[in-house]
């Protein structure tokens, strides 16, 4: 038996963190600019793109960007996908993706640092934090201050405030799926659809939770797109660094003017620290916390500016080149940073993809054709001895206007059509319908051969009758006795 | 395993103690609103095990508070369906079937609620595409015993065919010549070729022609074509209920079989009767209504001349 005195383990880890709250100090700088022309372009893009309009003509939406699911249509400016297409969404997602890649490969987080909805709205609440608690020593007074009438009042405003953004942020959402000021008056009329309010509702508690209180937590805890990115940076990639050669040893100015020879350029003045939206000491190299907004290289430009020292201590910069910086070697050329082998791959499929994509859109035609065999059963017999297939036959018109089209045999000598509307009286080898605009006309379709004819394959070809004069053919196979 | 345990250099975290080719795992400490969001998960749980039903027992699990079930989400939801479709309904049971022909949109609406039933209640004997087999009539084709308009069909749907205890249903019986001494072997095989010659199929047979002359004409017609209001098949084309090989009709005329088809009307509510006609009528091999014939003018004399055809 151990002697429990005389177990020496050392106290375990413990198994739970608590969050620690993170008050970040306002700063000015170039990279701060950057991050606020960002937050404008995003959430104005986000905000205002549902009311843009778009002449589509009397029979389509005029909204410019439209996910409408009810008709299964997805309209984005001069463009329109059916669900047949959606190979060109897909398209649209992987170039996405990819542009993910390209970017990361490049400028290593900056997706993380500036455009991801996460920051921008995380950023947008801990304005709010400062205008009705102040900045950073402010916050942190009040966050220690015991509840009483004042502290309960400051929050529920403030919290009343992120509420409103929140509603927004769902508000927004649902207008893209559906004319955006029918259902903007319908939404406050009470007479949307019960899933509009739903999806703002999860959409405004979600952005209420995520962006006024977990905020870096969903960067560090919550989100795989950090853990995929550490994959994906290497030394060629720019993250925000701090040149330690360069910095440390760390010390006061105080100490550091006493003796220069003894400490580098990194006063230890924390600055760094407490202007970093999530909290993280970007002195300790890199980590997931760090989403490479580059406020940290404001803060410390600043501070350097003032004690008479270059800026850069903490800066953008991938790890071969702080490895040649170390070295005393001249630092490269930017663009040189920017173009290695990664970068220019993913350059290449990404537009390759996008071409593919522009020419597949720049060539489709706008009459499509599909055609279904009857299988059960494959053919018929007829008194006559005449041999009748059926097809269901289904033209699509996706112009936004109606079109007179013609369908015929092509092949399959001495066959006849007609549709279920009408009597086998009048079966011709061409018939010509008039398919609505930006619809599907199913007709269903039957072809009568005479006694003898063996079965064979032969096509449909549909023809739209205007100028444009488009086609589709589609073969299939006409079933005979026997088979 | 724990004595694997390390201080990792790089971030000063303990690692856990396994090794996999030389990876390691930090033993970060996981953040406390994970602990919080997993009570949640296990308060939902328990909630939800209170008001849904949850743990099996012996006959039966539990009902869970909210008293919901699946079968009663599907009965509610077929409530609904039928609510919806109730409109359609009441319209076609107010309409005489023959107006449906000017009806495009009931006429779908009737085409979609039949095949539905058709497949419950037909396919057994008819087969999925409606294409019958050997004895039972494909009704896919243009070839109708009793008749192929969409009233014929309905009242056939209703009545069915040689159904015991039906009094309207439709009967018609062949005599069996050749079991019941009518005739001979022989002259069997010579209507049959008489027969198999009206469609083509067989030289001119001068006594079989006789012989059908005398016994067959009556109810299938001098030429063989058939006699709808006795369900006597058309015998010169080329659709043939039991086969159109000799031996297949000498068997026939021999000792024939008689088929029969339930009456539908009392297990089938009329309306689906309705719809049934419809989708049957909408396979290929549908005929245009027509004027009631002679032979029914006196069971429906006046009949509202409203039912224009189609083309």
């Amino acid at each position: 038996m151990n002697n429990p005195s005389k177990v020496t383990a050392p106290a375990p880890a413990p198994l739970y963190k608590k969050k620690e709250p993170v008050f970040n100090r306002r700063i000015d700088g170039p990279f701060r600019r950057f991050k606020w022309a960002v937050m404008i372009l995003t959430l104005g893009v986000y905000y205002i793109t549902p009311w843009l309009r778009w002449d589509r003509g009397p029979y389509a939406p005029d909204q410019a960007v439209l996910v409408d699911l009810a008709n299964r249509r997805f309209y984005m400016f001069g463009i329109e996908i059916w669900p047949h297409e959606f190979y060109f969404v897909a398209g649209l997602l992987i170039m996405a993706g990819i542009g993910l890649f390209l970017v990361t490969s490049a400028v290593g987080r900056a997706w993380c640092g500036y455009a991801c909805p996460q920051t921008v709205w995380t950023d947008v609440f801990q304005h709010v934090d400062r205008f009705f608690d102040g900045d950073r020593n402010a916050r942190l007074k009040l966050y220690k201050a015991p509840w009483g009438p004042a502290k309960i009042a400051r929050r529920l405003a403030k919290w009343s405030v992120y509420l409103l953004i929140a509603f927004a942020t769902g508000g927004a959402w649902i207008l893209y799926f559906a004319d955006a000021p029918t259902l903007f008056r319908e939404f406050w009329s009470f007479d949307a659809a019960p899933v509009a309010y739903a999806t703002v509702f999860v959409l405004t508690m979600t952005t209420f939770v995520l962006g006024g209180f977990m905020r870096e937590q969903v960067c560090i805890y919550m989100c795989p797109w950090p853990r995929i990115q550490t994959a994906m940076l290497d030394e060629k990639s720019l993250i925000v660094t701090y040149k330690d050669w360069r910095g440390e040893q760390r010390g006061s100015l105080k100490k550091a003017q006493k003796e220069p020879e003894k400490y580098g350029d990194c006063v230890d003045c924390n600055q760094c620290v407490a202007v970093c939206p999530t909290g993280y000491d970007i002195r300790n190299g890199p980590d997931i916390a760090c989403i490479t907004c580059g406020l940290c290289i404001d803060a410390c430009d600043k501070v350097m500016k003032d004690i008479g020292r270059p800026r850069g201590l903490i800066d953008y910069a991938t790890m071969e080149d702080c490895k040649a910086e170390a070295a005393g070697e001249a630092p490269r050329h930017w663009f040189k940073a920017l173009t290695h082998p990664r970068t220019l791959i993913y350059t290449a499929i990404w537009s390759g993809i996008g071409l593919a994509l522009l020419f597949a859109l720049g060539t489709r035609s706008h009459t499509d054709l599909t055609v279904a065999q009857d299988r059960s059963p494959p053919y018929m017999l007829l008194s006559d001895g005449s041999v009748r297939n059926a097809y269901t036959v289904k033209l699509r018109n996706m112009e936004s206007r109606p079109r007179e089209m013609k369908i015929t045999i092509e092949g399959l000598a001495g066959a006849m059509m007609w549709t279920d509307d009408m009597s086998r009286d009048n079966a011709q080898r061409e018939l010509v319908r008039e398919v609505p605009a930006d619809e599907t006309l199913p007709l269903r379709v039957y072809v009568l051969v005479p006694d003898g004819t063996q079965g064979q394959d032969f096509a449909f070809t549909v023809t739209s009758m205007d100028e444009q004069a488009e086609t589709d053919t589609v073969e299939t196979k006409f079933t005979g006795p026997g088979e | 395993m724990a004595d694997n345990k390390r201080i990792d250099d790089a971030t000063g975290v303990e690692t856990v103690g396994h090794e996999w080719d030389g990876i390691e795992e930090l033993n970060n400490p996981l953040p406390r609103w994970w602990l919080w969001s997993f009570y949640a998960c296990i308060l939902f749980s328990i909630a939800y095990m209170v008001a849904y039903p949850a743990w099996p027992l012996i006959s039966k699990g539990t009902e869970g508070m909210l008293g919901w079930s699946s079968r009663g989400a599907l009965a509610a939801e077929m409530k609904e369906e039928q609510a919806k479709r109730g409109e359609v309904v009441a319209a076609l049971a107010d309409m005489p079937i023959e107006q449906l022909q000017g009806n495009e949109e009931m006429m779908r609406a009737a085409i979609a609620g039949g095949r539905a039933a058709f497949k419950v209640n037909c396919v057994q004997c008819h087969g999925a595409g409606a294409a019958g087999s050997k004895g039972y009539p494909n009704l896919n084709d243009d070839d109708w015993l009793w008749g192929g308009d969409i009233k014929t069909i309905e009242t056939t749907l209703q009545h069915g065919i040689r159904q015991p205890g039906d009094d309207a249903t439709r009967v018609s019986m062949m005599p069996a010549f050749g079991r019941d001494g009518i005739l001979t072997s022989a002259q069997i095989a010579q209507v049959t070729d008489h027969i198999l010659s009206l469609s083509g199929k067989a030289k001119a047979n001068a006594a079989g022609a006789a012989l059908y002359e005398a016994n067959c004409a009556v109810c299938h017609g001098a030429e063989g074509k058939g006699m709808r209001e006795f369900g006597a098949p058309n015998l010169s084309d080329a659709i043939w209920l039991y086969g159109s090989d000799p031996a297949a009709i000498r068997s026939q005329i021999h000792a024939p079989q008689h088929g029969v088809m339930p009456s539908w009307q009392g297990r089938l509510d009329a309306v689906t009767i309705k719809m049934l006609a419809a989708y049957v009528h909408s396979l290929g091999g549908g005929e245009d209504f027509q004027e009631q014939p002679a032979a029914d003018a006196a069971a429906a004399p006046a009949e509202e001349a409203s039912n224009e055809q189609p083309q």
